[in-house]
């Protein structure tokens, strides 16, 4: 009952005036850098977390977050209508989407995704409401080995349920935790890693440099490379009598958008998971368990219906480690992460006790962000097909004059703008080369968490790595962190145990 | 993308050694009733980085990642020249920045990529090109109190300064 009180003071918050206008801006931005091909949730919340600085923190995490969401959303407009996934998280929408958009049904595909997507929102919310404070209050209780832990898990996802190479992904993990401890050093006082003696890095290397140049300017330029070939949008005819009949379809789907809100829900809690992998495994769930899976890849509703709900699901789900353990679970919350710490919050379990106007107003906003998305996304599908129309030849400067001025913006120094400038190229080229970038994004917002972490708990086992084997919780969570490490490689060995054996045989 | 691949990974080799090298400034090893060192933390993983490239090395000798495989080239043409034109109208824009102020560098950027990469009319040109820098004032100098690099156009601000701050 506690927390329904909570969760009300939280609606209170989220439809006061100012918060409520944030929301529908939020949700029509998120709407809008959904659909466009090329931007997603990610960039959209890098390239605009600058902007918040106008309003107090509860007012910009709830404009985040209603971006977050309405990406979530926008994201299936361009997987349907140009067969191209508007965002990474929309591409199993593609698979039945784009049929459906080719045999005349696009209002279908979009009236189905809209409404899973408000399905996985909603079920993943309640979950969300559910979940967070207990495991919060349990939170409360880690110390910095505990959190040590908790971070080495993070990144031991990556490598161990992430789908890219190994080694890359090591390395990007290591470089974004290096990168963070450019500047002072926090315990002894002195500078260090000053590349080159530059005086600029005494200030230390802000996330959102990083963040802006490889989601704002590197993205670009991958998109501007692969993008060369002519898009062609497909006819949506819309009327009121078709959407109520695209509405009276769905009832045969809803099985489909449960299983996708709670599929999509457990495996954005994961860091390395999130949103993408949790709509592509919804679509395999759907497909197995039809009757029908055949139909397929041929334009199923069920197609649409189960990655729609499980990437908004993951959405919230990946919140939950971030506002409860101050660990993001997707490159996005982790920018998000990184924004509460210019705003002068300290993330972590002690939120739901020192902020709870900022932890409620945020829960209560995602209810009202869901609402909004879902209206705003089905009233103004004409306004979204004429946006995808738009020409990248303006949309691209206009988002890199935003990157120059948001890389100025939070220090207002022009060495950041240079080096984002090196992070977007560096970070396109080597995303050309398969190199993971998530991981170096979600290590430079760890990174200065991580280290006094580690430091504080060698101090007070004198040196010892012990320490996070013998505390119980820690211990527990190092188990699971080599678990999850040692998979690959379990992978690696059976696989080439049995390539043998069949060769063998052969 | 073999040649690319490997000129990367060493490239990211001597970054990495240089990381290490530049984390011994300050102590890495263990202080006495302070913990590890300031340079401890960064130096290990800069030599987990070195571990990583010496890996991705040895895949692309045995020839055992995706891309180490790949024999289309890095990057055709066509591409090279179009994304070396952005980047290097982007290093322009932000290089006339500290010069001329950010919404100058700003209008003459938008000038040159819409009217001429995406061949929009004058019109459409002009619009970008005096909006956003309008918009961004207002934004930021007015309402966020973040002034913007304004270079050798400062004096011309001085009376919109007087009418809005």
């Amino acid at each position: 009952m506690e927390i329904l009180g909570h969760l009300l003071d939280g609606f209170a918050i989220a439809f006061e005036f100012q918060n409520l206008l944030l929301v529908i801006i939020g949700v029509t931005v998120g709407l809008f850098v959904g659909a466009m091909p090329g931007l997603g949730s990610v960039n959209g919340v890098a390239i605009l977390l600058p902007v918040t600085f106008a309003v107090p923190p509860t007012g910009a995490i709830i404009f985040l977050a209603a971006i977050y969401y309405g990406a979530m959303y926008g994201g299936a407009i361009s997987s349907i209508m140009l067969g191209i996934p508007g965002a990474s998280t929309a591409v199993a929408t593609t698979f039945d989407g784009r049929p459906l958009a080719l045999q005349g049904k696009a209002d279908h595909a979009l009236i189905a995704a809209a409404t899973a997507s408000f399905a996985g929102g909603t079920i993943s919310v309640i979950l969300f409401t559910l979940f967070a404070p207990p495991l919060a209050a349990v939170a409360l209780a880690f110390g910095s080995p505990e959190i040590f832990a908790l971070m080495m898990l993070a990144f031991a996802t990556f490598i161990g349920l992430g789908s890219d190479d190994i080694p890359k992904t090591i390395f990007s993990i290591c470089i974004g935790l290096v990168l963070s401890t450019v500047g002072y050093d926090v315990i002894s006082g002195e500078p260090r890693l000053l590349f080159l003696d530059i005086t600029g890095f005494l200030h230390g290397i802000n996330f959102l440099v990083l963040a802006i140049g490889i989601y704002g300017i590197g993205e670009m330029l991958w998109t501007i490379e692969t993008s060369q070939g002519k898009m062609t949008v497909s006819q949506a005819t819309l009327s009121i009598s078709r959407f109520f009949d695209g509405m009276r379809k769905l009832t045969g789907s809803i099985k489909t958008m449960l299983m996708g809100s709670f599929l999509g829900y457990f495996v954005g809690i994961l860091p390395a998971a999130g949103a993408t992998p949790g709509s592509l495994m919804a679509y395999g769930v759907a497909k197995t368990m039809a009757k029908d899976p055949a139909s397929y890849g041929k334009g199923n509703v069920d197609g649409v219906v189960a990655p729609e709900a499980a990437n908004n699901a993951a959405s919230t789900g990946s919140m939950l480690p971030m506002i409860t353990l101050g660990i993001p679970g997707s490159p996005t919350t982790a920018i998000l992460l990184g924004g509460m710490v210019i705003w002068g919050l300290e993330p972590g379990p002690r939120m739901f006790i020192e902020q709870t106007e900022f932890v409620w107003g945020l829960i209560g906003s995602l209810y009202v962000a869901n609402l909004f998305s879902v209206i705003i996304n089905l009233a103004f599908i004409p306004v979204f097909l004429w946006v995808l129309r738009l020409p990248f030849t303006i949309l691209a400067p206009m988002i890199f004059v935003a990157c120059v001025i948001g890389g100025f913006a939070p220090i207002q120094d022009m060495h950041d703008v240079w080096l984002m400038l090196i992070f977007g190229v560096v970070g396109y080229l080597m995303r050309k080369l398969d190199y993971p970038m998530a991981p170096a994004v979600l290590a430079i917002v760890l990174g200065p968490l991580a280290e006094p972490a580690l430091r504080q708990s060698l101090l007070i086992s004198d040196g010892s790595f012990a320490i996070f084997f013998e505390r119980p919780i820690s211990g527990g969570i190092m188990a699971v962190t080599i678990f999850v490490f040692v998979l690959p490689i379990y992978r690696a060995i059976r696989t080439r145990l049995r390539g043998s054996s069949a060769g063998g045989a052969a | 993308m073999r040649r690319a691949e490997l000129v990367m990974a060493l490239v990211m080799a001597a970054f990495s050694a240089y990381l290490m090298w530049k984390s011994t400034e300050l102590p890495i090893g263990w202080i006495p009733d302070e913990g590890p060192g300031g340079g401890a933390f960064s130096f290990w993983l800069a030599a987990v980085m070195l571990i990583s490239c010496i890996a991705i090395l040895i895949r692309w000798v045995r020839r055992t990642s995706p891309v180490a495989q790949s024999t289309e080239p890095y990057m055709d043409r066509q591409s090279l020249v179009l994304i070396a034109i952005v980047a290097g109208s982007l290093t322009a824009m932000i290089a006339l920045i500290h010069v001329v102020g950010a919404y100058l560098a700003v209008a003459l950027f938008l000038v040159f990529y819409v009217r001429f990469l995406g061949r929009h009319s004058w019109r459409v040109t002009l619009a970008l090109a005096v909006g956003t820098p309008i918009f961004t004032f207002f934004f930021f100098d007015v309402n966020l109190r973040i002034f913007l690099p304004k270079g050798i156009t400062e004096p011309l601000f001085y009376p919109l300064y007087e009418i809005f701050l």
